[in-house]
């Protein structure tokens, strides 16, 4: 009945060429888009146009960009905090997902009789815990003074990177887990059972059937986890402090754009310094974005169960 | 559905980054509107022309007490028509707050500076009123102003207030068990190392390099004046006569490289709080200090303590300190006080407060030229070095970190790498002179 009386509705819109835009849609999206144009959009178009203009006000064009390409003075240190950037996504890709999967999987098996609940509170609660607590406790672990190890793995230029990476995946490996036992959860048994039943393997089951179903969820975690990424500043700041040390191997474009907007010490703040390097930071974001929209979301088959 | 799917999929991406990436924008904004709300106050207190309030902006936020138990007490009971409250934001935040609230006309009457250009840039601005006329500047030796005068030193905008002075406090009670004297000159330095190494029982340096700094202020500044013979360094390295790859900056690296030995176990991750509970719980003999740890060591440690200045080459040497003019407070240009607030600055210059100050802050020394006697032993010990030593001030404050890369924050990178030993000393002084020469004229010539 309700789908007939639409139908007509439409048609007759269409017809008379009078279709009235529903006021109630207005009411409902007005609060939220105001809010969100004010403190979002604003402040986003507000910077990417701070990035064409001086210190001093003037119309600069491009030319503030030049700073970050090969031979300006931000170049090395933007190129750097990039690839910085790339490796601290690339330890989250690489052991986030599969070890969130992996716990995933374990908290669906059947292996699991009790205590489920317990373990995926557990697993999720660092999740909620401030960042600076977060690098504190890591902090004091590993410590070479007070820590259980002795090496000193965020004093060396070789492991500190990798180390942070890894307390970051620490922190946030619920998220995923979440995510995937979500989508595992609504995998309809009766599929699994009929593989069974067709002499499939365990493994074969996980490839063939349980896999396809979990990768358009593998997209939208790794790209809300690129650009948790690309944009991460709190835990490198709190750990290394705004030097990102050792030798700036730490240094990624957060912590990059807050000595160059901010100032650090006796280096001066330049807004169009700090503009230029977030729109460089919106931009490569966006193009991951991209990708991932045209490259992957296009391609990746979609199942309704 | 499918379509729909993927189109939520766009819609949620879009949003996030738009989100992710204009929070870095809002934060200003934020410490701007939350910088509102005292100047209410003031403008009611001056109207009404009976008692006028200041606040004074300040980044010490560990002196609170201080100046509410014993300094704005003083005055007030002096000035009973003046009240003044002591607004502290957090060290790291105060720049960029203080800059928010001048902008937008919400900051407090009068302003601690900070040494050299950060305040040099608010008076050029406009935001720090001219106090050269001020009755009692006159208390002040050129050095001491020399922090808060435009480059020409016509003009003086912030009444000199403290200064530290860098030195190497050690634990006495650990010193008589191992059966080591207190060191003069290099030589006898390291000897005290040796001693304290081979002995077992504590880390003979206090020191790590994770937080960077300490490796530039309490190392390469700590050490350096005795080998580029203080301002007359400074000043060459101003003047483009001397180079930081000389043999007196490559020096200060080499010892400074020695220094690792001596630090605890894996030093390339302990940062400055460990390293001060390293000290003051005892696990450490001697600590590469600022005069601003004795009121926090005071407090905290349960020995015997001591201070040694920057050991000498030979014995018999002219000895240097560096003696860092650090604090000093100014007026707000916008302030609608201004004469009260210039009563406190005047008050600030006598030798009443100078004593007050100096005594409250144990580790803080008067700039003026008035006779301070100081309670505490350590901090006595820190001020006499300014009667046997030549005084100077860190090398990298004045002019030199004004461009891009920033000498200071390249001394506290190069410090630490050349203390892990991943460069060389002269590799180090390399990449500062590279550094230098990318935008300070006078040491592009040669």
């Amino acid at each position: 009945m309700t789908t007939t009386s639409t139908h007509t509705d439409v048609v007759q819109g269409t017809s008379t060429k009078r279709w009235r835009f529903p006021a109630h849609v207005a009411v409902f999206l007005g609060p939220a888009l105001l809010i969100y144009t004010v403190f979002m959009v604003y402040p986003l178009l507000d910077s990417l146009r701070l990035s064409l203009f001086s210190d001093e006000g003037a119309f600069v064009g491009l030319s503030n960009f030049r700073e970050l390409l090969p031979g300006g003075s931000l170049s090395s240190s933007f190129w750097n905090a990039l690839g910085n950037n790339f490796i601290f996504f690339a330890f989250h890709f690489l052991v986030q997902n599969p070890v969130g999967l992996l716990l995933a999987v374990l908290l669906t098996s059947h292996l699991m009789k009790r205590g489920r609940g317990t373990y995926r509170t557990l697993i999720f609660s660092p999740t909620v815990l401030s960042v600076v607590i977060v690098g504190f406790i890591w902090q004091l672990i590993l410590s070479p003074l007070w820590g259980v190890v002795s090496t000193p793995l965020l004093g060396l230029t070789s492991t500190a990177l990798p180390t942070l990476s890894l307390m970051s995946v620490w922190q946030f490996v619920g998220i995923p887990m979440m995510f995937f036992y979500a989508v595992l959860v609504g995998i309809p048994p009766d599929l699994i059972e009929a593989a069974r039943v067709d002499g499939a393997s365990g493994w074969k089951i996980f490839w063939k059937i349980i896999f396809p179903l979990l990768l358009p969820m593998l997209g939208i975690i790794s790209i809300i986890t690129y650009i948790a990424n690309l944009n991460a500043f709190d835990l490198i700041y709190s750990v290394q402090g705004a030097l990102a040390g050792p030798e700036f191997s730490t240094d990624i474009m957060g912590t990059l754009f807050y000595r160059s907007f901010f100032g650090f010490q006796l280096q001066a703040g330049s807004t169009a310094m700090g503009a230029t390097v977030a729109t460089a930071m919106f931009i490569v974001i966006l193009l991951g974005v991209l990708v991932y929209l045209f490259g992957w979301a296009k391609r990746v088959e979609t199942y309704e169960l | 559905m499918k379509r729909t799917f993927k189109w939520m999929i766009a819609l949620v991406a879009v949003l996030l980054i738009a989100a992710a990436c204009s929070s870095d924008d809002s934060s200003d904004t934020t410490a701007t509107t939350a910088a509102g709300g005292d100047e209410t106050t003031t403008t009611v207190a001056a109207e009404s022309g009976e008692t006028v309030e200041l606040v004074i902006e300040s980044w010490r936020n560990d002196d609170l007490a201080i100046w509410e138990d014993t300094i704005i007490p003083a005055f007030e009971a002096e000035n009973p028509n003046i009240k003044v409250t002591f607004a502290p934001t957090a060290p790291a935040e105060y720049n960029a707050v203080l800059g928010g609230r001048l902008e937008g006309g919400t900051a407090g009457d009068l302003i601690t500076c900070r040494p050299f250009d950060a305040s040099l840039d608010l008076f050029e601005a406009g935001q720090l009123a001219d106090i050269t006329d001020l009755p009692g500047m006159e208390n002040f030796s050129s050095v001491a102003q020399s922090a808060w005068i435009t480059d020409d030193g016509t003009q003086k905008f912030c009444v000199p207030m403290a200064s530290v002075i860098h030195g190497f406090i050690y634990n006495a009670d650990a010193f008589a068990e191992v059966g080591v004297e207190v060191p003069t000159t290099e030589d006898e330095f390291f000897a005290a190392l040796d001693t304290i190494k081979a002995d077992g029982s504590y880390d003979a340096l206090a020191m790590g390099t994770a937080d960077q700094w300490e490796a530039a202020t309490m190392g390469f500044q700590n050490i350096g004046p005795n080998y580029w013979m203080g301002e007359t360094g400074r000043i060459g390295l101003i003047e483009g006569t001397e180079k930081l790859t000389d043999q007196q900056y490559v020096d200060t690296y080499t010892t400074l490289a020695k220094w690792a030995d001596y630090m605890p176990d894996g030093f390339e991750a302990i940062a400055y709080p460990d390293s001060q509970a390293l000290f003051t719980l005892g696990g450490a003999a001697i600590y590469p200090a600022g005069s601003w740890e004795i009121g926090l060591f005071n407090e905290q440690a349960d020995f015997a303590m001591g201070a040694f200045k920057p050991p000498v080459k030979a014995a018999g040497d002219t000895c240097y300190i560096s003696d860092h003019t650090d604090i000093a407070l100014g007026l707000n240009a916008a302030s609608p006080n201004a004469d009260a607030a210039k009563t406190f600055l005047s008050w600030v210059a006598s030798p009443e407060f100078a004593s007050m100050y100096a005594n409250s802050l144990p580790g803080f020394f008067s700039l003026s030229n008035h006779e301070v006697t100081m309670d505490d032993p350590l901090a006595q010990e820190f001020l006499s070095w300014r009667g046997e030593c030549e005084s100077t001030i860190r090398n990298s404050y004045q002019i030199l970190s004004r461009g891009e890369p920033n000498l200071e924050n390249e001394l506290w990178a190069v410090s630490a790498t050349v203390i892990n030993a991943t460069a060389t000393p002269e590799a180090g002084t390399a990449i500062l002179q590279e550094g230098l020469e990318a935008w300070y004229p006078p040491q592009q010539s040669g």
